[in-house]
């Protein structure tokens, strides 16, 4: 692979049920271009968990993925709350969620320190009433 | 542990997945939460699980992980079964609740993974 491979994707933020097929597709994407299986698995469960925060908290959003031989970059972008505090939403076990979203199996306060685990960077830029957009990078 | 095994041990019905029964399973999950489900990579688990929704698939999917048990008694949708065909995960379901059935899957030398406090 030497050129670098860019997808858009948008994301329904009213169908729970379909949250996680951009997910989906990029882990092929990347499965199949031949990223080692321990990068295609944590760039698939980091990007899955932020897809579900775009579907759960911010209405949906936009998902850009960039993959070159070196890495994969995504960029999720929405236009929802924002997130009042980084720091305390970056804490296990904090989340605004509201107990419908736990019915549901999320919403227990390990989405953002999920995402930071299992990626090589990131970085959240958010605005109150404006929205919120985060980078992750996966190292291939 | 082989999904026919799993399937045998826990006296569960296969809601989908005759050609996954010799599929080996390393490790297992017990869990509701899909986000501790995703917190912690196991090897090659089995997920059990009392939820049913789409995501419990899409996290199975996202983890690599290689059978689903469903516990007391829960039924997936049929939007939920031509999911999981999609993605080729089997499909188990049991009467038992979560504590026995994960208790049987122990006894048969199933341990958790891929947390430093599970045996």
């Amino acid at each position: 692979m030497d050129e670098i491979i860019r997808q858009h994707y948008d994301v329904d933020g009213s169908d729970f049920t379909r949250a996680g097929e951009a997910s989906g597709k990029i882990k092929k994407t990347l499965k199949d271009i031949g990223f080692t299986p321990e990068a295609v698995r944590k760039t698939a469960i980091a990007v899955y968990e932020a897809e579900i925060n775009l579907v759960i908290h911010a209405g949906g959003g936009e998902i850009d993925v960039e993959i070159t031989p070196e890495h994969v970059r995504i960029v999720l972008t929405d236009h929802g709350p924002g997130i009042e505090n980084v720091e305390l939403a970056m804490q296990e076990g904090y989340s605004t969620a509201p107990d419908r979203i736990r019915a549901l199996g999320f919403g227990a306060g390990m989405g953002l320190p999920n995402i930071k685990k299992y990626t090589d960077e990131m970085d959240i830029q958010t605005e109150l009433g404006v929205g919120t957009v985060m980078t992750l990078k996966i190292n291939a | 542990m082989k999904v026919s095994e799993i399937m045998k041990a826990l006296n569960a019905e296969l809601i989908y997945g005759e050609d996954f029964l010799d599929r080996e399973v390393y490790s297992a999950c017990g869990s509701d939460m899909m986000s501790d489900v995703l917190a912690y990579v196991k090897e090659q688990a089995v997920l059990l699980t009392g939820l049913v929704n789409p995501q419990v698939v899409r996290t199975a999917e996202m983890m690599d992980m290689r059978c689903i048990v469903f516990v007391r008694g829960k039924k997936p949708d049929e939007g939920m079964i031509e999911l999981a065909k999609e993605k080729g995960i089997p499909l188990l379901g049991s009467k038992r609740e979560m504590f026995t059935s994960c208790g049987i899957l122990y006894e048969h030398g199933l341990r958790g993974g891929g947390h430093p406090y599970n045996g």
